[in-house]
């Protein structure tokens, strides 16, 4: 795709998460926002899938660690055609496969049932791990949230990649400084984050700017470092491209009503 | 009878067998691989077995992710950290019904001097209420190694609760996840139990037959699925229901005996374990004693029970 489709696209995905929140009347579309740009890059240009085939064992894997996000997750899985968009309107609603956060077993696309957060990034070492032993040439990737950072698991993870020299994993940190209870420096301060993955052993690839898809697809399309893990850190906007949302904790896990919804529609559309 | 074995080196034992035929396997162990007896697999596959260091919740999930690439991970550690990575195994694992065996020794008392916070009594409660989970004690060495086959054949997650104490090995005897087995008949009570306190409840029993109540034996070895039938056809039969277990009187098979009785007619059921509260050091037996889980004060509690 080019990079006009590819924005054109981001801004579609953008529309979805305003649209199944506020459907659901609940989600999260605060991280879905932020994180947009690099679901888009990794479905549309970067992992090896078929939305056909959800299963093929050689594919490229995502594990959703910020499961929450599961608007923006589930927007690119539709868009990209593991199911149909119909099904967003049923987002959060009995009997979807489209569960608050995402399960593995009901939704197409899913590589692993996520929400509980610091699971996802040892999960996905688990399937590095795994993928190496047998010979499956596939990339894992995790996309982390920076207030999950806060979360040991993460540090655990982390050490058994750079011990097993996972460099078919690759962390997505989507950083947008902002987690419930307000910054990430007021509620747990994350202190130099590049420094911390850099000292556990990690290739560290910052991104300035991971709401440009273009920066984000130049970090992703580095090769692979010999030997070791890479974390791709993004310095993101919570709320990005909605402009009542932007930078507002308060949007984490709040759906916009009928009337927020027709004002970031509206944004949306120029 | 032959020569008393634990259930922890059957298991290792049994990895080694099954490991031959079937490069699926592999185990991860949290730096206590020469305890869980997996250093025997280490051994004979060195490529197939994985530290993760001293990191329970990571043990589980990183084995979480080797079984969704096609792998049978066997994960182990104590059971007393179960309650560690507890929600790692809820939500990793057991919510999408994920293809992870949890083999955990040093259940139970009998782990002795180490003392009271390595000994779990928790565990069985713990893993029972997670659903899709099937959750096997074995009761000796033989037993052992056909849980194991039988985990490795279920396409889910497994809990295999193993002991550190050596304990008897009995006659082969039959093994069926979610079958109990009968290990001796009576028509004057009825004994639920396993692991380790198979051999106690048989012990018990025999001392009861010399006081002229006969008391039959029945091996939960599946703790989930339970055997509900066996329940109902033993408690009907023998009116008197007991059950015995190296675990808290709260939340373990006497609990899960209890629910499938209740409201079943009248019977006299007593909950023979630990009585909620936690273990300490000693030798084994020592500890057994202290805790009133020795044959004779099995026996005891039972002719007591009205």
């Amino acid at each position: 795709m080019t990079i006009q489709q590819l924005e054109a696209t981001c801004k579609q995905v953008r529309r979805d998460i305003i649209n199944m929140t506020a459907d659901a009347g609940s989600g999260h579309p605060g991280g879905s926002l932020s994180a947009t740009e690099i679901l888009v890059a990794l479905y549309f240009e970067k992992m090896n899938v078929d939305p056909q085939n959800p299963k093929a064992p050689q594919r490229d894997r995502l594990v959703m660690s910020k499961g929450h996000a599961t608007p923006g997750l589930y927007a690119v899985l539709g868009r990209r055609g593991f199911f149909s968009p119909d099904l967003f309107p049923t987002f959060r609603q009995i009997h979807s496969p489209l569960q608050g956060h995402p399960d593995m077993k009901k939704c197409p696309g899913v590589d692993a049932s996520t929400g509980s957060l610091g699971q996802g990034a040892s999960i996905a070492a688990g399937m590095a791990l795994g993928a190496k032993h047998m010979g499956n040439l596939c990339h894992v990737y995790a996309l982390l949230g920076d207030g999950e950072c806060q979360e040991g698991l993460i540090w655990e993870a982390s050490m058994a990649a750079t011990h097993y020299k996972l460099d078919n994993l690759t962390f997505i940190l989507d950083h947008n400084g902002l987690q419930i209870d307000g910054s990430n420096s007021e509620v747990m301060c994350l202190g130099d984050i590049h420094a911390k993955f850099e000292a556990f052993g990690f290739r560290v690839i910052a991104v300035d700017d991971g709401n440009d898809i273009t920066k984000v697809l130049d970090a992703l399309n580095q090769p692979a470092a010999e030997g070791k893990p890479t974390c791709i850190i993004c310095r993101t906007v919570k709320g990005k491209g909605i402009s009542f949302m932007e930078n507002q904790s308060g949007w984490h896990g709040k759906a916009p009503n009928n009337e927020q919804r027709e004002q970031a529609l509206k944004e949306l559309e120029a | 009878m032959s020569e008393k074995k634990a259930t922890r080196v059957a298991y290792g034992e049994a990895l080694v067998e099954l490991g031959k035929d079937n490069d699926k396997i592999v185990v991860l162990d949290a730096d206590l691989a020469s305890a869980t007896m997996t250093n025997m697999f280490r051994k004979a596959f060195p490529d197939r077995h994985f530290e993760v260091g001293i990191a329970e919740a990571n043990l589980v999930t990183i084995a979480n992710g080797m079984s969704t690439m096609g792998l049978i991970p066997f994960a182990s550690t104590f059971a007393v950290f179960a309650g560690r990575c507890f929600e790692q195994i809820r939500n990793s694992v057991c919510y999408p019904h994920n293809n992870v065996k949890l083999a955990f020794t040093h259940a139970g008392l009998t782990v002795g001097e180490d003392g009271g916070s390595h000994q779990a009594i928790e565990d069985v409660a713990l893993m029972r209420v997670l659903p899709g989970m099937t959750v096997i004690c074995p009761a000796d060495a033989n037993e052992t190694l056909k849980a194991v086959k039988a985990a490795v054949e279920i396409d889910g997650p497994v809990y295999l609760r193993l002991a550190r104490l050596p304990t008897a090995v009995f006659e082969d005897m039959p093994f069926t996840v979610g079958k109990g087995h009968v290990m001796r008949e009576g028509k004057d009570g009825v004994i639920f139990t396993y692991g380790t306190m198979v051999e106690v409840s048989l012990d018990a029993a025999k001392l009861l037959s010399e006081k002229g109540m006969e008391v039959a034996v029945i091996n939960m070895a599946t703790i989930k699925p339970l055997d509900e039938d066996i329940i109902n056809t033993y408690a009907a039969k023998c009116s008197k229901v007991f059950t015995v277990e190296e675990h808290n009187v709260i939340g373990g098979l006497g609990d899960a005996v209890g629910s499938v009785l209740a409201g079943k007619g009248t019977f006299v059921f007593k909950k023979i374990g630990v009585e909620d509260r936690f273990g300490q050091s000693g030798k084994p037996m020592d500890v057994l004693r202290e805790y009133g889980l020795c044959a004779d004060q099995v026996a005891e509690q039972i002719l007591a029970a009205k």
